[in-house]
């Protein structure tokens, strides 16, 4: 019997940061390189299990404004494609 | 290294030897934006000496205070970092000093960890890593009253109890806390941290498997200050850089432990204020009404309102050389004085109103933390060119003066990013360009004939050419230079807060001080030899035009005429060039010696308007062919368009590189723009069938 209510989870394409929409809440899963530059994202508090959340996107579409642990941050799409979230529940 | 520097002068920054006369070298350390800068200017005042690290382009800033009992502390303000594993200039410079790597430098023997309260997890990152150098240290919970508005509250006493150490809350900008920092300051028993963040085990085998193939003297004093050397080795060897991840993942863990006990939260639903502004001045529609807006007042303040006070300085400068002219016998010393120094003088101060203006708004767009706003806005737009969103205002401001402009540009993290933007910002027209364009204009077009249409078309004509040329030069450096140091491309939007009035002016007056400093001494250096050489060899009897003729720079201007006859200029505006060589505006004042205008007493407009009808009339040696043809006249404002003719911005991009490579490099590139693209208006005009 074809349903499309089953999907099994791991079917789902991973999520990224770049996916969010503004008022969006996540949480890391983990990061796509082990670029260094990706360090210091860790060392400002965007670690896998961090919950963060998207407050905007900048007038011209880039880059993204996070609130991480209290604060501000400014990524562009590029980088925050790289940082994978965990799976959101599906809002009906 | 530097013991030659700090011999000098007394107002170079204290070395190794100096040290020896402070009770206390305190090191300032926290991440931007947690207040530092304020507590420094509290702690210091005005005895603050401002510099630069010998070899890099980081800026150094030490001062003096007094403890409880008037000992004598010598502080030093580093750079504010994230992270002692240094990514940039800046924060290598906190990482060395701390570690007493630096020759040029003494290693402090106490630290000031500042934090910023309403952000303590990531704050604490980076004491966290200061605290295990085991240094004596003081944390500082600054901002308090921010943290309280967030429904934040710390209790400092269990932050001491964990850590070890005195925990003071403070409000650096109403100086709460700081009668109980100068206390903790002047303890003689100023303990240091037994703190450490149990290490991974990986972590641990690859420190010590450093450590022990290292013979890095520092090493020997504390092994945790070995991680940040490793990190240093990790990442030029691009190792695996694992244990990083961690060790990271083991201090947050760490961190969330202590600030489980210390921090409450109270549950907040209410935007705070910074979220309520962002809504405004991030909105799609407002926030480009907001930003179109700051740049149409900046510009306005600048090019109409500045030009009151410029009038005054003029007027006094007038006035002065007129008191030299009437009581001094007559002679050369009189010349000099009042057409060499005071003249050359006079030239750098009346910029002074526009430079004021630009550093305040440069200032206060910093302190209240809209600077981050534009450069967020700006990103997407400065990344197609390859820069980022900060360079935004430093070009910005160029359009006024490149000298502020380039001066501000070190928030530009990525010394590439910011070498490049120091690099292109003088083709942002600036305002000493106006006399030129204006007076070619006026030559091309006398006011009865055309519309002001045109005029106003002309000008913003030039303007459009300097900004493309700005981006295609920035976009051509950006493919060819080698990104020497990667930068995160990471960007923190500060809270906002009210300006610090007290802050922006202090730092209005040391970037004007150094403007003064710098620029002004070779300005009027080049003006007293621009005046020997128009003045000399004398021709006696002769009126001024003949005296120019026979001089000096009347000979460069006959020898360089072979040289810029293809782009239709002749041995006098050759002239105008040689002056130019000091600032661009100096050309108008050479025209009006070459063709006998007289500039004192008469009032401006008749002097302008005999100026100009006297160079429409001049005529070639043929007699018959202007010298300031509609073809000339363009090809001229092409060539002050893109040439490089400011030694006092030469100077700066000097100071700021720190090397001469890169300001005769850019002399270089501009100068040779600017003749072929003169050379292609003219001589293709000429195929053109114009004249």
């Amino acid at each position: 019997m074809k349903s499309d209510l089953s999907l099994p989870e791991n079917a789902a394409p991973t999520e990224t940061l770049a996916d969010l929409e503004p008022g969006d809440v996540a949480v890391i899963h983990d990061f796509t390189t082990s670029d260094d530059c990706m360090l210091r994202f860790r060392e400002l508090g965007m670690l896998p299990g961090t919950t963060v959340s998207l407050v905007r996107r900048a007038p011209l579409g880039d880059p993204l404004e996070l609130s991480v642990r209290g604060s501000l941050l400014s990524v562009r799409t590029h980088e925050a494609s790289q940082i994978e979230i965990e799976p959101r529940p599906c809002l009906a | 290294m530097s013991s030659s520097t700090s011999a000098a002068s007394s107002s170079q920054p204290a070395n190794s030897q100096d040290s020896k006369k402070y009770k206390r070298v305190f090191a300032l350390v926290g991440n931007p934006n947690c207040g530092k800068t304020t507590l420094f200017n509290a702690l210091t005042g005005m005895r603050q000496k401002v510099g630069n690290y010998p070899g890099v382009t980081v800026e150094r800033k030490e001062g003096t205070c007094y403890g409880q009992h008037g000992e004598e502390f010598l502080m030093i303000d580093l750079p504010g970092a994230y992270s002692l594993n240094a990514r940039s200039p800046d924060e290598e410079i906190l990482r060395d000093v701390l570690l007493g790597r630096r020759d040029d430098t003494p290693t402090p023997d106490a630290v000031i960890v500042i934090l910023d309260a309403s952000n303590p997890d990531r704050n604490l990152y980076l004491a966290t890593q200061v605290l295990e150098l085991e240094l004596p240290t003081i944390l500082v919970l600054n901002m308090t009253d921010v943290a309280a508005s967030q429904n934040l509250e710390l209790d400092s006493s269990s932050l001491s109890d964990a850590f070890g150490v005195p925990v003071i809350p403070m409000q650096a900008n109403t100086r709460k806390g700081l009668p109980e920092l100068r206390v903790a300051m002047s303890r003689p028993d100023l303990p240091a941290s037994p703190h450490q963040v149990p290490l991974p085990d990986d972590v641990k085998q690859r420190l010590q498997d450093f450590v022990k193939n290292s013979d890095d003297k520092t090493l020997a004093n504390n092994e945790r200050a070995a991680l940040y050397l490793l990190d240093e080795s990790t990442r030029k060897s691009h190792s695996n850089n694992e244990w990083e991840n961690h060790l990271i993942a083991a201090r947050y863990d760490a961190i969330q432990k202590i600030c489980d006990r210390a921090v409450t939260k109270s549950a907040s639903n209410t935007p705070s204020a910074t979220d309520r502004l962002d809504a405004f001045l991030l909105h799609q529609v407002w926030g480009w009404v907001v930003l179109v807006g700051i740049m149409a007042l900046l510009f306005s303040l600048i090019f109409s309102y500045a030009e009151i006070p410029m009038g005054w300085i003029d007027s006094t400068f007038t006035w002065l050389a007129g008191k030299v002219t009437d009581t001094m016998p007559p002679g050369d010393l009189r010349d000099l004085l009042s057409d060499g120094v005071i003249a050359g003088v006079g030239g750098v101060a009346i910029f002074l109103p526009q430079i004021l203006i630009l550093f305040f708004f440069i200032g206060l767009m910093e302190d209240t933390g809209y600077m981050s706003r534009v450069a967020f806005m700006m990103d997407r737009l400065m990344a197609k060119v390859g820069l980022n969103g900060k360079s935004f205002v430093p070009l910005l401001s160029s359009y006024a003066c490149a000298i502020p402009g380039i001066m501000a540009t070190r928030t530009v993290e990525n010394p590439k990013d910011r070498l490049i933007t120091i690099l292109v910002a003088p083709w942002a027209s600036c305002s000493a360009r106006l006399p030129v364009y204006l007076l070619m204009i006026a030559v091309l077009i006398p006011e009865s004939k055309v519309p002001i249409l045109t005029k106003v078309g002309f000008m913003l004509s030039l303007y459009i050419l300097g900004t493309i040329g700005i981006f295609i030069a920035a976009w051509i450096f950006n493919k060819t230079f080698r990104r020497t140091v990667k930068t995160v491309p990471i960007m923190e939007l500060p809270l906002y807060k009210a300006p610090s009035w007290h802050t922006i002016l202090l730092h209005m007056w040391e970037r004007t001080k150094l403007f003064i400093r710098r620029a002004g001494t070779i300005i009027l250096g080049v003006s007293i030899l621009l005046w020997a050489a128009e003045n000399y060899p004398k021709t006696p009897g002769a009126d001024k035009a003949t005296q120019v003729e026979n001089s000096i720079a009347g000979k460069i201007g006959h020898a360089i005429e072979p040289v810029i006859k293809p782009l239709g200029y002749d041995w006098r505006i050759g002239i105008g060039l040689v002056a130019s060589f000091a600032a661009r505006e100096f050309f108008v004042s050479a025209m009006a010696i070459t063709y006998n205008v007289e500039q004192d007493g008469v009032t401006e407009n008749v002097a302008a308007e005999t100026l100009r009808q006297r160079m429409r009339d001049a005529r070639r040696p043929d007699g018959v062919s202007p010298v300031f043809s509609p073809l000339v006249c363009l090809s001229l404002m092409v060539f002050y368009l893109f040439a490089m003719q400011c030694i006092s911005t030469t100077v700066v991009v000097r100071r700021e590189t720190n090397s001469w490579k890169w300001p005769l490099f850019q002399l270089a590139f501009m100068t040779g723009t600017a003749y072929f693209a003169a050379l292609i208006v003219y001589q293709g005009g000429l195929l053109l069938g114009f004249t």
